[in-house]
């Protein structure tokens, strides 16, 4: 394939969290990138440093990566002090070398949360979020056939709302900016995209409950207001969800049946 | 009942408990501000210390200024509860966070910004609320010439254990309208006349400025009362209102008591 610019390769200061397992203490390493192509993602670049690793017969940095499209949610990486790195709106796999300058130290780790607990690297357990889901974060109906198209009337302004909720990819990016390690934006988003929608209605006050409840029990912090979740969002959930989620656990406990 | 204990032990109900003790201590400043204007009278404190006398005796104000305690009380013990919850909430720090690239530094702030405030509201109250109660205060007295309202007479009246707070009569033989009171305002002058204690003062309405800037806004946020068309008014009104007139209006009396007293 043809390059269409002529771009010199980068030399680069990776420092990189190394841990060998939950139990063990970790420290960060310093590695040396000296062939970085900018048209590289970040996780190529990682690719390619691995690569050099294990021809030296030492251990690849493990981190987490799938879709490598930011759609699935299973990158992470908390790159120069930022979940996702230095970009607005964008996932660890859609971030690219051309982001960074050469001669640049680049410091890498893992989320950082008692609730997400390192396994190894830069890899952590975030079955925290999963196990909040399964509290609550579905609606139980039975499927049957297709419904009529329309049958169901929902406005236009709340069907997008409810959509943008949804576009949670569940990363734990909220988490990991959160200077509290709050949790609240990941849940207020999968209370929203259910809570604004017909079909969500008949579990709507018990759905918040439980995984209000089940967010307490992983041990996250608490929602100071900052921002700072939303900023860093890659799906840019909005700061809304969080005083929509309070809303309906407010009326659930104190209000409803 | 046991689910409202539930409610209020769980992350958002002790949300909700700092967001609705923090609204309250915002509307007590409102009052607070406009019943202490009454400093800048030029009256020698008559007006002043009627008012402080109302604050302390009046009973639904009394029940109200006890609400006030309360809230100050639980306020600072779950911002405490909170915040060592949220420290435990990630055990291993990062080795660099860029915090000032997502979130403002007020909503960062608000534990040291409102260390200060309680520390100043301990000095505060035993500079003037202690005082008022159980301080060795002088007492003033104002005679106002019935036939003319415009010619008053203070008399300082030195610390008398046995003084009643508050006597107002009228002296038909003298013709006089005359009342007595507990002297805060001279407190005031005396206190405010000192310029360590005046720059404490500035200090705390700055970190009042900061504390509201963030607090008011973000306490509609947590009680989840966030509606595009209401929201912009509510940050409006909670930085220039908030955070910028009621900290100005508060830091100007030590300000003019110390320069024009």
């Amino acid at each position: 394939m043809m390059r269409l610019s002529i771009l010199e390769d980068m030399k680069l200061t990776l420092k990189v969290w190394r841990q060998k397992n939950a139990n063990t203490k970790g420290q960060l390493v310093t590695y040396k990138a000296d062939h970085v192509s900018p048209d590289m993602s970040f996780l190529e670049m990682l690719d390619v440093v691995n690569e050099d690793l294990i021809h030296k017969g030492d251990e690849p940095i493990h981190f987490d990566h799938d879709c490598r499209e930011g759609i699935c949610g299973a990158c992470s990486l908390h790159i120069n002090g930022r979940p996702h790195g230095p970009k607005q709106g964008i996932t660890t796999c859609q971030l690219h070398m051309r982001s960074f300058n050469d001669g640049d130290v680049i410091v890498i780790e893992p989320w950082r949360a008692a609730a997400f607990p390192v396994i190894r690297d830069l890899v952590t357990d975030r079955s925290a979020f999963d196990r909040i889901q399964h509290a609550g974060g579905y609606i139980s109906v039975n499927t049957g056939g297709v419904p009529d198209a329309n049958c169901i009337p929902i406005s236009k302004v709340v069907a997008d709302e409810a959509l943008n909720s949804a576009t949670c990819i569940g990363c734990g990016a909220c988490v990991a900016a959160c200077k509290n390690a709050s949790a609240m934006l990941f849940v207020s988003a999968k209370v929203s995209q259910m809570a604004l929608l017909p079909q969500g209605q008949p579990e709507r006050y018990q759905r918040v409950q439980a995984m209000v409840t089940q967010m307490d029990q992983e041990g996250f912090g608490n929602c100071t207001n900052t921002g700072a979740c939303e900023a860093e969002c890659p799906k840019e959930i909005s700061l809304s969800n969080i005083a929509r989620m309070n809303r309906d656990y407010f009326a659930a406990n104190i209000f409803k049946e | 009942m046991r689910n409202l204990t539930q409610t209020f032990s769980s992350s958002l109900g002790k949300k909700l408990i700092m967001a609705l003790t923090g609204l309250f201590m915002c509307i007590f400043l409102v009052v607070h501000l406009i019943g202490n204007i009454q400093l800048f009278k030029n009256d020698d404190g008559q007006a002043f210390n009627s008012y402080a006398y109302l604050m302390t005796h009046f009973v639904p104000i009394k029940v109200i200024s006890y609400l006030l305690y309360t809230s100050i009380i639980v306020h600072a013990i779950y911002a405490l509860v909170l915040t060592t919850k949220n420290k435990k909430a990630r055990p291993i720090g990062y080795a660099i966070q860029h915090g000032a690239a997502n979130s403002p530094w007020t909503s960062r702030n608000m534990g040291i910004l409102g260390t200060v405030l309680l520390l100043f509201i301990v000095i505060h109250m035993n500079t003037f609320w202690a005082q008022y109660h159980w301080g060795a205060l002088p007492h003033a007295k104002y005679e106002t010439s019935l036939s003319n309202p415009q010619e008053i007479t203070v008399t300082a009246i030195p610390f008398d254990g046995n003084e009643v707070a508050y006597t107002d009569y009228i002296d038909s033989v003298k013709g006089t309208h005359i009342v007595i009171s507990k002297d805060l305002y001279k407190i005031v002058v005396e206190a405010f006349g000192q310029w360590w204690y005046v720059l404490l003062y500035v200090i705390s309405m700055a970190a009042l400025s900061f504390h509201l800037i963030h607090g008011f806004s973000s306490a509609f946020q947590t009680l989840g009362w966030d509606h595009k068309k209401y929201m912009p008014l509510i940050k409006y009104l909670g930085i220039w209102g908030f955070g910028v007139l009621i900290p100005l209006g508060f830091a100007a009396m030590p300000i003019y008591f110390f320069f024009f007293k």
